[in-house]
């Protein structure tokens, strides 16, 4: 079975460690702040100038002046600090956040990624992205494995306009988690009942695989 | 009246000398933290062949949405396109000019406007659409380019939570984003706000944007539209 949204974001909270800072991009990396392992405490960052970013607000709390990057309604956190837009990009472009979790169209495995365009089809923009990759240390991209036609979204070299290059480190897809290491994608975990030969079969970029390669638990 | 004291009491004051062909910077983070009562007023006045700076262009129908419905800006600079249909449609049509910037690069492009910066070099961008034709430059072994501060803008358009008579402005909350930039970025920079109090009302080492970077304070109405309402489950 092919992970459901909440179960990649419930995979790549396992990466969380205590103290972190962490943007969380929107969609399913939003998802993550939800899987937070109960011993350790985070801060989490959105780019539009807020650390420390809580739950969202009740009826009561709700303040228009208070919002995330998503621009989704939201809290601080008790200790949180709020700052403006070229403070919060000298964090992120500085090396300062710990981890960003981002989507994306497409990676390749020159870790490249690409989520901000689809030429004559969408344009999105790229918002703080291609801040975010180019500043951050730790990169992992959350994504669906393949289109919904079945092609690759892991590829050889990203096809579509590029958010950044060289920057993509792990990413979780509905069928498996891999890590970028010199030039190659390795499987580290598979989702529950799919095989090797699917991840392969659905995974244009070299993949390398060594040994039995372990299901996820949930 | 003494000089340093920036409230004007209209809005045909607070925009006195806008025209077409200017260059606009309007802070707000999505419909957060804009200046709304400027930007309606500047669609009244139906000044056009703007050029804009500003992150987002609004939601259909609200913020900047209003100058796109009347086709009053030539040129759009933002990071942000998302939901707004009207703005994605002048975009693929070509019929607005659209420069799709990083979002951190627009902060500090304003930024060094203010602070008379002519340029800076950032990773942000290497590699992709955005660095065509710009200056590339290795620093210990990584590659940047060179991003150009903005002109300064004829017009800058600010929403704070509270000014003094002088200027001093307070922002609130996420609100602040791209206001206390732009507030330093414009030739004539008129700020709206929520209260305007005497000075010394304002606590001086709590003051986020001095005074001196400020031209005119009008005392504007909010309607502060919800762009994505989200409460918490019971």
């Amino acid at each position: 079975m092919a992970l459901t949204k909440d179960q990649i974001a419930q995979t790549i909270a396992k990466e969380l460690e205590d103290g972190f800072y962490v943007n969380l991009g929107i969609g399913i990396p939003t998802l993550v702040a939800n899987y937070v392992p109960k011993d350790i405490q985070i801060m989490l960052q959105s780019e539009n100038g807020l650390l420390g970013m809580g739950e969202f607000p009740t009826e009561e709390e709700l303040d228009p002046d208070m919002i995330n990057a998503g621009k989704q309604t939201v809290t601080a956190i008790d200790g949180a600090a709020i700052f403006n837009s070229s403070e919060s990009f000298a964090m992120i472009r500085g090396g300062h956040v710990d981890l960003t979790v981002l989507g994306a169209f497409e990676v390749d495995q020159k870790g490249n990624l690409a989520s901000w365009m689809i030429p004559k089809k969408l344009v999105k923009g790229m918002g703080g992205a291609m801040d975010l990759v180019a500043g951050a240390e730790n990169i992992i991209v959350a994504m669906t494995h393949a289109n919904k036609h079945g092609e690759s979204k892991i590829l050889k070299e990203c096809s579509l306009p590029l958010t950044g290059v060289n920057c993509v480190k792990k990413v979780v897809t509905d069928l498996a988690v891999m890590e970028l290491i010199d030039g190659k994608f390795h499987l580290l975990k598979r989702a529950p009942g799919v095989s090797v030969e699917e991840i392969k079969s659905k995974t244009q970029a070299e993949l390398v695989v060594n040994g039995d390669i372990e299901e996820l638990q949930f | 009246m003494s000089g340093l004291n920036k409230v004007v009491d209209t809005y045909d004051q607070a925009l006195r000398g806008i025209k077409d062909d200017m260059l606009l910077m309007v802070g707000g983070f999505g419909l957060c933290g804009i200046p709304e009562g400027l930007i309606q007023k500047v669609a009244d006045l139906g000044v056009k062949n703007l050029t804009c700076i500003s992150n987002n262009a609004g939601v259909d129908g609200f913020g900047l949405g209003k100058l796109l419905e009347k086709r009053q800006i030539k040129k759009m600079i933002g990071s942000y396109v998302g939901e707004n249909k009207l703005f994605e449609q002048l975009f693929l049509s070509g019929e607005m000019e659209v420069e799709l910037t990083p979002q951190g690069t627009i902060a500090e492009k304003i930024r060094a406007a203010g602070a008379g910066i002519p340029g800076f070099y950032t990773a942000t961008g290497y590699g992709t659409k955005v660095a065509k034709g710009k200056e590339v430059k290795e620093f210990n072994g990584r590659k940047y380019i060179l991003e150009e501060a903005y002109p300064k803008a004829d017009f800058a358009l600010v929403k704070a939570w509270k000014a003094d008579r002088f200027g001093n402005l307070i922002f609130k909350n996420t609100a602040a984003n791209f206001n206390p930039m732009i507030a330093t970025a414009g030739k004539i920079t008129v700020v709206e706000v929520e209260e305007i109090v005497e000075p010394g009302e304002l606590d001086p080492n709590f003051v986020h944007t001095p005074g001196i970077y400020v031209d005119r304070v009008i005392l504007g109405k909010f309607e502060k539209r919800i762009e994505q309402r989200t409460v918490k489950g019971k």
